[in-house]
């Protein structure tokens, strides 16, 4: 009887003592979290990956996933705009790091800068600073990146080369000059599919004929899109187009790398995203079944993308997204995200031996690169422009005339504020 | 006494409804439309907390009907007035052929009739989802041929950028105008026969007057642009229309049997007694008796081919512009482009259009004496 007296007085003070010091470490951090996301389906467990690590380290505030899926986001940025239009913002929200959060959210003094964040946190200096530039402006810093994808890559399944006897080309040049060769042989040179995927291959295009310096000064309207060298783009462009499949408006990006995969096709150009495709979903290996390199003429380029959260002004739970952000940023966290994700890690100190070959040499690219931003994928011009030049590429792909799409991407490019 | 009090319980009930329509209707109706005439978007600013919003009139309309980077906006006109008109006339002339067939007493009609019904209940996604598989170029229905040994078809359903029937955008205005001329000297002759010369001549007049301004006039000459621009039907919309009469043609038929069954047997038996054939039983009895559901089925067929956005959505993405319609160039400037007022004024005109379908059909039905 007293020994269990004992027992029972000793334990609820161990719990009183247990649960005080909980609380007291939770006491500024407990209630709600809102992350306003279009990832889900194959996206889905990297996200969710992140936030239970985000739980355990946080157990008292209750995350809200909320995501709203379809066309690669357009769905999620309506209800977005809606949502901050009504004046009821989510805590933080996922948004292309570069000119798609600057041109549309930042201009409307709708985000806080995280300069202090950046500084407490040293992620100026783990951060290679061409990725921190395209994230900010003069007035600071907007949001924290979580991954960071390669758009310049030309995939293609080696042994399909080895058999047609066909290298792989390191200019368009020498892809000018190997496509009619397989396109006699009934297989087609590039796939390609719906509209975006051909933007997506004319600014690899674009940034072979430029080079980064002038592809930078392009989006500075430091250059005109009816300049020679703009016209050079669209010709080498329409060159290329005529080597790819007839039916590229009705297949999704999935299915033009399927036609590589399958052999009917020599190449492909997207994001490595089609590394985790094909490495996840169709069960290939990195290396040895299918092969990558630069986007032809985009050797020491790095053409980049970007996901980040940043903290929007307003956001009802502020302390619990600084946490959040906080997270995103450090080391462990995106080491867990990104494998996942299928991309690499933004930092330079990432744990390569988390990746896969890809990602390895990915990250070593990422490390030695000249690093420039994606127009497709919203690092370089604002949203209306991205909007806009759909329209000049609709012109393009009906009417194959160089000059007048020359024509309306300056026209476009004036109206949307990128030359002044 | 009485009565007044019913009144006031009356007014009462539908105040809540009538207050509801006026805010959340005729309130955002008149909302889109001051945006429309506003320039938000043009700025940096278009989604900060007070945007700067100035008025410009009729600028936005303007530069769509006129503008040079909103070609597609046009084409988007030209594929839904060809969408509509495809859609609804086969939709039309399928249902009916269905109902006929139907009507024939056949044993297991309930079947059938099930069967026909049964797209209608799926949602417009799920249909644009399946038939965009279906009408994939590798496979689907083009693969169709090889079952009976035929060699593979390769039209590219919804890739193709084959354009046919092709016009110059510059000569719109006069187009219009030769079209109202026709569509008002039919009227005028159709009255001159019944022998109703006054309303005869009140189509005439207008006629005659829109016939001098085309010929000779400044409306002929009136060119909407300083270049041609060649805008035309375009085959990949082929495939959307499809996927829609497979969707809505069962519909027409249930609207279509439900009129053949209202239609007394006496009045065929009548016929026959008077010697029709059947074929003839059709074209004078059950035909004319049917008019009134066509008109039922243009107007519902009409308004939702007009609106059309989740069909083409789910079928061919929102950057086709092959098979694009104003709904979704819409949606993609107002949520993607942050063109608000852009967005606002295609929002408008589709609205327009609607009116125009539907506010003469609500007239008729409402005009007093027309109800029975």
């Amino acid at each position: 009887m007293r020994t269990k007296l004992w027992v029972v007085l000793v334990m609820s003070v161990v719990m009183l003592l247990v649960s005080a010091t909980a609380l007291a470490a939770s006491q500024p951090l407990s209630g709600k979290l809102e992350i306003f996301s279009w990832w889900a389906g194959d996206e889905g467990p990297a996200l969710e990956a992140l936030i239970k690590h985000f739980e355990k380290m946080y157990p008292n505030v209750q995350v809200i996933n909320a995501t709203v899926t379809g066309g690669s986001g357009v769905n999620a940025r309506a209800v977005l705009k809606t949502r901050m239009l009504g004046g009821d913002p989510p805590d933080t929200f996922q948004v292309h790091a570069g000119q798609e959060l600057i041109g549309t959210w930042v201009v409307a003094k709708r985000m806080e800068n995280l300069n202090s964040l950046y500084k407490e946190e040293g992620w100026t200096k783990v951060f290679p600073a061409g990725l921190v530039k395209l994230l900010s402006t003069s007035q600071g810093i907007w949001s924290v990146p979580v991954n960071i994808h390669r758009s310049n890559v030309l995939w293609y399944i080696p042994e399909n080369l080895k058999q047609w006897g066909v290298k792989v080309p390191a200019t368009w040049q020498e892809f000018l000059e190997i496509a009619p060769k397989l396109k006699a042989k009934g297989i087609v040179p590039l796939s390609m599919g719906e509209t975006w995927t051909a933007e997506h291959l004319w600014e690899n295009v674009a940034i072979s004929v430029l080079g980064p310096a002038k592809w930078q000064q392009l989006w500075q309207g430091k250059i005109s899109f009816r300049s020679p060298e703009m016209l050079e783009v669209w010709k080498l462009f329409g060159e290329i187009l005529k080597y790819t499949n007839q039916d590229a408006p009705s297949l999704s990006w999935q299915q033009a790398t399927d036609m590589v995969v399958k052999g009917k096709a020599a190449f492909n150009v997207m994001g490595d995203w089609a590394a985790g495709y094909m490495n996840t979903t169709l069960h290939l290996r990195p290396g040895t079944d299918f092969g990558w390199a630069p986007a032809p003429g985009t050797k020491g380029i790095f053409v980049m993308l970007s996901d980040s959260f940043g903290l929007p002004v307003g956001a009802p739970h502020r302390a619990t997204t600084l946490a959040w952000l906080r997270m995103l940023g450090s080391r462990e966290a995106q080491d867990i995200f990104n494998p996942l994700k299928g991309s690499i890690s933004p930092r330079l100190d990432s744990d390569l031996s988390k990746y896969n070959v890809y990602g390895q040499s990915a990250a070593k690219d990422w490390r030695s690169s000249t690093i420039v931003g994606s127009l497709v994928h919203g690092v370089v011009a604002n949203e209306r422009f991205m909007n806009d030049f759909a329209t000049v590429m609709e012109i393009f792909l009906n009417s194959r005339n160089p000059q007048a799409a020359a024509n309306a991407s300056q026209a476009v490019a004036t109206q949307d504020g990128i030359i002044h | 006494m009485n009565s007044r009090s019913d009144r006031l319980a009356a007014i009462l009930v539908i105040l809540p409804s009538l207050l509801l329509l006026a805010v959340f209707v005729y309130g955002f109706i008149g909302q889109t439309l001051w945006v429309s005439l506003t320039d938000w978007g043009q700025g940096a600013g278009a989604l900060a907390l007070n945007p700067q919003i100035h008025w410009v009139g009729l600028e936005n309309y303007k530069s769509l009907f006129t503008g040079f980077l909103d070609v597609r906006f046009r084409q988007d006109m030209v594929n839904m007035v060809f969408f509509t008109v495809l859609f609804v006339g086969a939709s039309l002339l399928l249902g009916l052929l269905l109902a006929i067939l139907i009507d024939q007493h056949l044993p297991g009609e309930g079947v059938f009739r099930t069967i026909f019904l049964y797209p209608m209940s799926l949602s417009l996604v799920v249909t644009g989802t399946i038939w965009r598989w279906m009408l994939q170029p590798q496979g689907g229905i083009n693969a169709l041929p090889t079952l009976f040994g035929l060699p593979a078809s390769n039209f590219l359903w919804m890739s193709s950028r084959t354009q046919i029937l092709q016009f110059n955008w510059q000569a719109l205005p006069a187009y219009l105008c030769w079209a109202g001329v026709a569509v008002l000297a039919v009227a005028a002759c159709v009255y001159l026969v019944k022998g109703r010369h006054k309303t005869a001549a009140f189509f005439a007049a207008p006629a005659l007057l829109l016939l001098a301004l085309v010929a000779w006039g400044p409306a002929g000459r009136a060119a909407l642009l300083p270049y041609p621009e060649t805008h035309g039907f375009n085959l990949a919309l082929l495939g959307i229309v499809l996927a829609a009469v497979w969707q809505m043609s069962g519909y027409t038929m249930a609207l279509y049997l439900a009129g053949l069954r209202t239609i007394p047997d006496e009045l065929r038996e009548a016929a026959r007694v008077d010697g029709a054939s059947p074929l003839q039983v059709y074209r004078y009895v059950e035909l004319p008796l049917l008019a009134p559901i066509t008109w039922s089925a243009v107007i519902i067929l009409g308004h939702i081919a007009l609106k059309i956005f989740d069909l083409v959505f789910a079928m061919a993405g929102p950057d086709n512009a092959s098979t694009s319609v104003p709904a979704i160039s819409m949606y993609l400037t107002t949520f993607r482009g942050n063109q608000f007022a852009t967005g606002a004024a295609i929002a408008v005109v589709l609205l327009l259009m609607v009116a125009a379908l539907i506010i003469p059909y609500l007239a008729s039905l409402l005009r007093p004496g027309r109800a029975q």
